[in-house]
């Protein structure tokens, strides 16, 4: 009875995630097993060319530089985010909603407008020369935005919200006897950190690391804009066979492995995720 | 619009349905911007015929539609050159009928003589115009007058330059550097054209198709490739900007409007591209968004002092035509595709 309710509850969501997601993204992925036409449309042989491209040292290339400018992100934002989660969660109670609220508040505007706000920052012109320059720094500063480091530095303001969020759910539920024990047993700060904090939230900061890897990888706002296309994304590869190249056929087997390294790292985080309840069982 | 008058639109909409009248509705897709705001309601008003205006951003978001469709649900395209060629190719393009488009006779005689459609048989230029070197007088060292003076630059503007992204366009600058066809297919010369754009890249600011004209004014880029009606917008903003074609020469690129085959209002569709070849009609292209319109009666009517302020405005038909049409290249897409992301995912 209580199944059939909650069958019946998520109806709804399922149907929607079936009918307007799954089978659009199913047909557009079938699309990478057959060839281009010359002029963009289909050519309905079959073929596993475009996947064997997908592996050619160019564009694999860009496969796995994609991987590690978004690997760096998520480093990056894995740190910092946790640090802020930390830092908010040590403040009194009161005070804890109103600083993640203050941290997810860049997210209520638009992404575009927030990505442009960075060229404002960076540019040669840009606040940040503006302001060396009133300190008193003479002379040229190098190059800041259409750099990689442009890039690397959106991508983890954009998504370093998400690691914030995903690791104060767990630090804020952490038993702080947890901790004070560890200390009455003679472990020092640094000691109840590594042993009994970080492996118990370590759950919440592989969602956000994992979220913000796979935000970034598929990317290809930021690229263009903060790049000022001189760096090759993967999405930004994807976008082009799409909407360019009219090439759909190999836009949807870069997608499909895009796809699949993004589900095996779900899996890999999930897997991280189960070891950790299992842990805290055992605590 | 005023929201009472949307809603008389609705119910105009929904009255017709039944009947014949929305089946004749006329469906034109431009580019944002590339015609009067008013311009269909204005057509529609003067021949009583109702129109509708649908945008596209590129040619390949149009031409993705349209092949995807079989050339069904639009009427009217504009497109580059190019890729109304391809719609011919494809059998999407209707041939023209010259009996209903009597204002063809406005187009300069150049016009009529495209090496992508000799005799217009299915396309009308629209707009046309040249690629070149934007640049700042006050920021470079000297005057550019040569591709090489993009690709290589001067130590001084190193990291001031931009090129577009556009894969023909990109393309263009490397083979005309090298005094080539702009439709060259040959594989060692794409690789040597790649090789030199890769180290072109390495002394750009940026790649960009769209703002490349702000950066010059805001003076973060000093010389930039550009449409000429695209240097335009620059040079209405500051007076330090100038257009120069460079001497191993430019492409002529052309924007054109296509009837497509399963249009079901065709006499509709050639009476829209008719009126739109009106030398008052087709004159607001020059004057508003600062392209040249291949029109010899709207072109003679422009203000002097807008070919002044804007000397790329004056480049004459004749001299056009002395620069090669970016053509369909068939089957080298891909290279020219393969070729432009070698360049871009290059370090």
């Amino acid at each position: 009875m209580r199944d059939r309710g909650s069958a019946f509850l998520m109806a709804p969501a399922l149907a929607w995630l079936a009918g307007l997601m799954v089978v659009p993204c199913a047909l557009v992925l079938a699309l990478a097993f057959f060839r281009r036409g010359l002029y963009g449309g289909i050519d309905w042989t079959f073929t596993l060319e475009n996947l064997a491209l997908v592996f050619d040292p160019l564009y694999g290339g860009i496969l796995l530089n994609s991987a590690r400018i978004a690997g760096l992100v998520a480093l990056i934002a894995a740190v910092a985010g946790y640090a802020a989660a930390f830092a908010i969660v040590s403040r009194p109670r009161h005070w804890q909603p109103v600083l993640l609220f203050l941290a997810v508040l860049p997210f209520w505007s638009n992404y575009l407008i927030r990505t442009y706000a960075w060229i404002v920052l960076l540019n040669r012109e840009g606040l940040i020369v503006q302001a060396a320059r009133w300190l008193g720094r003479d002379g040229a500063l190098p190059q800041m935005l259409y750099t990689e480091g442009a890039v690397i530095a959106g991508l983890v303001y954009a998504y370093l919200p998400f690691v914030i969020l995903a690791c104060y759910a767990p630090l804020s539920r952490l038993p702080r006897d947890l901790a004070e024990a560890s200390r009455d047993l003679g472990g020092s700060g640094f000691t109840t950190f590594r042993r009994i904090t970080l492996p118990l939230t370590l759950p919440g900061l592989a969602v956000g690391a994992v979220f913000v890897f796979v935000l970034s990888v598929g990317n290809f706002v930021t690229p263009a804009l903060l790049g000022g296309g001189q760096f090759q994304m993967v999405g930004t590869l994807v976008y082009a066979q799409f909407l360019t190249a009219g090439d759909w056929p190999f836009g949807a087997a870069l997608a499909m492995v895009l796809m699949a390294v993004m589900m095996l790292l779900l899996v890999a985080q999930t897997w991280v995720a189960e070891r950790g309840t299992g842990g805290r069982r055992d605590a | 619009m005023p929201p009472f008058r949307t809603l008389g639109a609705a119910a105009t909409l929904v009255l017709g349905l039944g009947g014949s009248a929305a089946a004749q509705t006329l469906v034109i897709s431009n580019w944002d911007g590339y015609m009067a705001p008013d311009a269909v309601a204005t057509f529609t008003a003067q021949t009583g015929i109702p129109a509708e205006l649908v945008l596209h951003a590129t040619n390949e978001e149009i031409m993705g539609k349209l092949i995807a469709s079989g050339g069904r649900g639009y009427d009217v395209v504009f497109v580059s050159s190019p890729f109304a060629e391809i719609l011919n190719t494809l059998g999407l393009a209707e041939p023209l009928d010259h009996a209903k488009i009597p204002n063809l006779a406005n187009l300069y005689p150049e016009a009529r003589a495209l090496e992508h459609d000799p005799g217009n048989v299915f396309s009308v230029p629209y707009a046309w115009g040249t690629t070149g070197l934007c640049y700042r007088a006050d920021l470079v060292p000297e005057a550019p007058d040569s591709w090489a003076d993009l690709l290589s630059p001067d130590e001084a503007l190193r990291g001031r330059t931009t090129m577009l992204a556009t894969d023909r366009w990109l393309l263009a600058a490397g083979l005309l550097a090298r005094g080539w066809s702009v439709n060259e297919t040959d594989p060692d010369k794409l690789a040597q054209v790649r090789d030199d754009l890769i180290a072109a890249k390495r002394t750009l600011l940026a790649y960009d198709d769209t703002t490349f004209y702000a950066k010059l004014v805001s003076g973060e880029a000093a010389l930039v490739q550009a449409w000429d009606g695209w240097c335009n917008y620059a040079i209405a903003e500051s007076d330090a900007v100038r257009y120069v074609i460079p001497k191993e020469g430019s492409d002529l690129w052309v924007d054109t409007m296509v009837i497509l085959k399963q249009s079901a209002n065709k006499e509709a569709a050639h009476a829209f591209v008719n009126w739109m070849l009106d030398a008052d009609n087709h004159r607001w292209a020059a004057e508003n968004i600062l392209y040249k319109v291949p029109n010899a009666p709207a072109m003679a009517a422009l203000d002097a002092e807008l070919i002044e302020a804007f000397p790329n405005m004056g480049i004459t038909p004749a001299e056009l035509l002395s620069y090669e049409q970016l053509r369909d290249v068939g089957e080298a897409q891909r290279a020219y595709s393969r070729t432009v992301t070698e360049i871009m995912a290059a370090q």
